[in-house]
């Protein structure tokens, strides 16, 4: 394998394989983009998807090492498996990145959202409301008589469910921090 | 104990620790007290542009004539924003240059302060890195560490913006050797079991070819010297992109000219029928594939390139080799050697006798009647009469560049100068000026159509300044001729706005800036005019009138591939269908 993890020789001798190799099959990945913590940083990745037509999901950001002064961009992406490469090469060669690390394949990850929701309602609704953000483990973080606000912690896929169900029952306002994610294991 | 400095003196002292002798810029508020310090020292040579384009683009023509990087004062506000088409221009042709701007105080910043701009925010996607510096402190260390940016990896412009405050204030000075240069340190070895590979397939080819381009000569001397080598001992063919023309000399046997949508017939056909395709230090560009689906079918690609987002970016290859080119055609000559030195030869000789009815073709002759001179002949009386001098040339551009590129033939490395990645009308005036600077002895001449040529005009001011004896070659057919060009071709022969209307009489023009002004519209004059521009000892604005309406030939259209070339006019008709037409 070259340091670029492409894979070598296999099947592409002619222009005309690459319809396969350059397929058009949309992927999400999410890439953790380890960067000096200096003025300008995050405008530098986010002008990089925006000046080359890049797709942004969800994006989080924040200091991690306030004496090496580096900071963790997590970036859930979509594109073609050729696009996905493009974008963490590009990444790559921003100068105060450090590192890209392409959490969807480079093994298995932990993925989490942080979300608050505030849903208003009475009676039944509310009642029903509370019942299932028990299910979902989700905190009660403020409450009036009219109101909750629901705190839950979980992968994009929980969070989106529990909006879902929220939708209904009287969800005013959503606030989700995007996703953090880590691999697994050391 | 270090004595402490003003930031302004800072700059001018990391300049010389730097080893920088010239710096090309214009002044203005933000930037008085660094010029102020240039005034009281004399190791610096500033060459006052006179247009904030004009000074990028000399420093850009520096930095390629010398392989230095190219240095570049100006103020904030307009001064900065008048310096961003040059910094888009190194980027795209990865030309090392460093950018002081001006800025308005700190404490201002924000307040739309009068000549702000956000500098830093403008030139983020034009530069390869740009930094505010905020304290006088860190000023020293930055613009070193601006310098190791712009030169390591894959070379390219890089911008230093400069409170005034920070200018003035004192602290103590970093020098080179104790600045903190950052984690960037691009790899320059390049895999060595992917090497392996290619020198496998560089055994086994039977149709090879080698495609180099603008990294080879970024690459250093020694890379050229290698690569000569390679091609000499392999005996495979070598084409070469616009930007990498004089890493294999012209003269040379296995040289194929230049390739790409107007390169030589037996380049491109050598391209689309090749089994191994070495790419060099080339990027795939649009203006060298052509239509990506017929793009050389039937042969493995290798890519070397020192940086990894060229690889797979718009042509998938088997080989990819991200390494500085220098390095690895050392390690590649290594392994090559020590498994015996082996090539297909009787292949490689049967596939050198296509390339030769390919050649037999004769792509690029014309025909030189009547009493207008074409644009071809122009060149090549310019290249017989200057071949033997130590010759610069640059280039505007259009079809002038493209003939240019065609009909002079380059010997050796950093002597052409051309906007290749943004063809920027109106680089080359500015850059034969830096060029002359770099090279005071050489023979600089600027090869220019009057249209892009008048796009930076002012800066004859400059050459008569500092008594450069630039030679503007201007291929006068009063068109913007690759604009006419596509018009003719794409649009129905609908030549919206592309003729020069209301030009100069370019000889009193000449003499308006105590120059020199040759006009020339004979061709049995030429050779005597070309030869009193050499001669002349300054500055000479050379007006040749050309035919109008020549077209350049071969092209390649939009939406075809390279074995579909366009040879002359006669291949015209209906060349580009209505998909074709929406490529630029």
């Amino acid at each position: 394998m070259s340091p670029l993890k492409i894979k070598k020789g296999a099947n592409s001798h002619s222009a005309y394989n690459l319809r396969p190799n350059f397929s058009d099959v949309q992927e999400t990945h999410t890439l953790a983009v380890i960067v000096d913590n200096e003025a300008g940083v995050l405008a530098r990745v986010i002008g990089l998807f925006a000046g080359r037509g890049y797709n942004i999901e969800s994006l989080t950001v924040a200091e991690i090492d306030h004496s090496g002064k580096l900071s963790r961009i997590t970036v859930v992406t979509t594109g073609t498996p050729q696009a996905i490469e493009q974008i963490k090469a590009q990444l790559g060669r921003i100068v105060p990145v450090h590192r890209v690390n392409d959490l969807t394949v480079d093994g298995p990850s932990v993925e989490r959202e942080l979300a608050l929701f505030k849903v208003e309602g009475t009676g039944e609704k509310r009642v029903e409301a509370l019942r299932l953000a028990d299910i979902f483990r989700a905190n009660v973080v403020d409450s009036t008589l009219e109101s909750f606000v629901f705190e839950l912690t979980g992968p994009t896929d929980k969070i989106d469910a529990f909006a879902d169900l929220m939708r209904p029952l009287g969800l005013a306002e959503l606030a989700r921090t995007g996703v953090a994610a880590l691999s697994r294991g050391a | 104990m270090a004595q402490k400095m003003t930031g302004a003196k800072m700059v001018v002292q990391a300049l010389a620790d730097q080893g920088v002798d010239t710096v090309f810029g214009y002044p203005g508020g933000a930037v008085l007290p660094i010029y102020d310090e240039i005034f009281q020292q004399n190791g610096i040579r500033h060459v006052l542009a006179r247009h904030e384009q004009g000074a990028v683009h000399a420093a850009e023509g520096y930095a390629r004539s010398s392989g230095k990087p190219g240095v570049c004062l100006v103020t904030s506000g307009p001064g900065a924003t008048n310096a961003v088409t040059g910094l888009t221009d190194a980027l795209m042709d990865s030309i090392p240059i460093v950018v002081l701007t001006g800025q308005v105080p700190t404490f201002m910043i924000g307040s739309d302060a009068f000549q702000e701009a956000d500098t830093v925010g403008i030139t983020r996607p034009c530069t390869k890195h740009n930094w505010l510096v905020k304290e006088t402190s860190k000023l020293s260390g930055t613009i070193h560490e601006a310098f190791h940016v712009a030169t390591t990896g894959r070379p390219g412009p890089v911008l230093v913006d400069i409170p005034k405050d920070v200018q003035f204030a004192t602290d103590y000075y970093t020098p080179p050797a104790k600045a903190n240069l950052g984690h960037y340190q691009p790899q320059v070895k390049g895999d060595l079991e992917t090497i392996t590979e290619l020198v496998e397939a560089i055994e086994k080819a039977e149709r090879p070819i080698f495609y180099t381009g603008g990294g080879v000569i970024n690459s250093g001397p020694a890379a050229t010297q290698l690569l000569r080598e390679l091609v000499e001992a392999t005996g495979f063919p070598i084409t070469s992109t616009l930007m990498g023309l004089g890493c294999y000399p012209a003269s040379g046997d296995k040289w194929l000219g230049m390739l790409g949508m107007h390169g030589l017939y037996e380049a491109n056909m050598s391209m689309h029928g090749c089994d191994l395709m070495i790419n060099i230090g080339a990027r795939f560009d649009d203006r060298i594939t052509g239509v990506l689906d017929a793009f050389s079918p039937g042969s493995r690609k290798a890519h070397i390139d020192i940086d990894p987002s060229s690889i797979n970016k718009v042509i998938r290859v088997d080989m990819p080799i991200v390494g500085d080119v220098g390095h690895v055609l050392e390690d590649l000559l290594k392994v090559w050697k020590a498994r015996g030195r082996k090539t297909n030869s009787g292949a490689v000789q049967k596939w050198w006798g296509q390339i030769n009815e390919w050649r037999a073709v004769d792509c690029l002759k014309f025909e030189q009647k009547g009493k207008v001179i074409k644009p071809q002949y122009a060149l090549s009386r310019l290249e017989a009469l200057t071949k033997k001098h130590d010759r610069y040339i640059c280039t505007e551009v259009g079809q002038h560049q493209m003939w240019a590129a065609q009909y002079l033939n380059f010997e050796d490395p950093n002597r052409w100068m051309t906007s290749g990645g943004l063809g920027t009308m109106g680089y080359g005036f500015p850059a034969s000026i830096g060029v002359q600077m770099a090279h005071p002895d050489a023979l600089v001449i600027n090869v220019a159509g009057e249209a892009s040529w008048l796009m930076n005009m002012q800066e004859m001011g400059t050459a008569m300044q500092y008594r450069l004896p630039v030679k503007q070659f201007i291929l006068n057919n009063e068109r913007l001729g690759m604009v006419r060009q596509w018009q003719e071709l794409l649009h129905g022969e609908r030549y919206s706005e592309s003729w020069s209307e209301s030009l100069p009489d370019f000889v009193k023009l000449a003499e308006a800036f105590g120059a020199k002004g040759i006009l020339c519209s004979d061709p049995d004059t030429l050779d005597d005019a070309i030869m009193e521009m050499i001669t002349h000892d300054g500055p000479v604005i050379f007006d040749c009138l050309v035919t109008k309406h020549e077209n350049c030939f071969p092209m390649i259209p939009s939406g075809k591939a390279h074995n579909q070339m366009l040879m002359g006019e006669a291949d015209t008709q209906g060349a580009i269908d209505a998909k074709g037409s929406v490529l630029v």
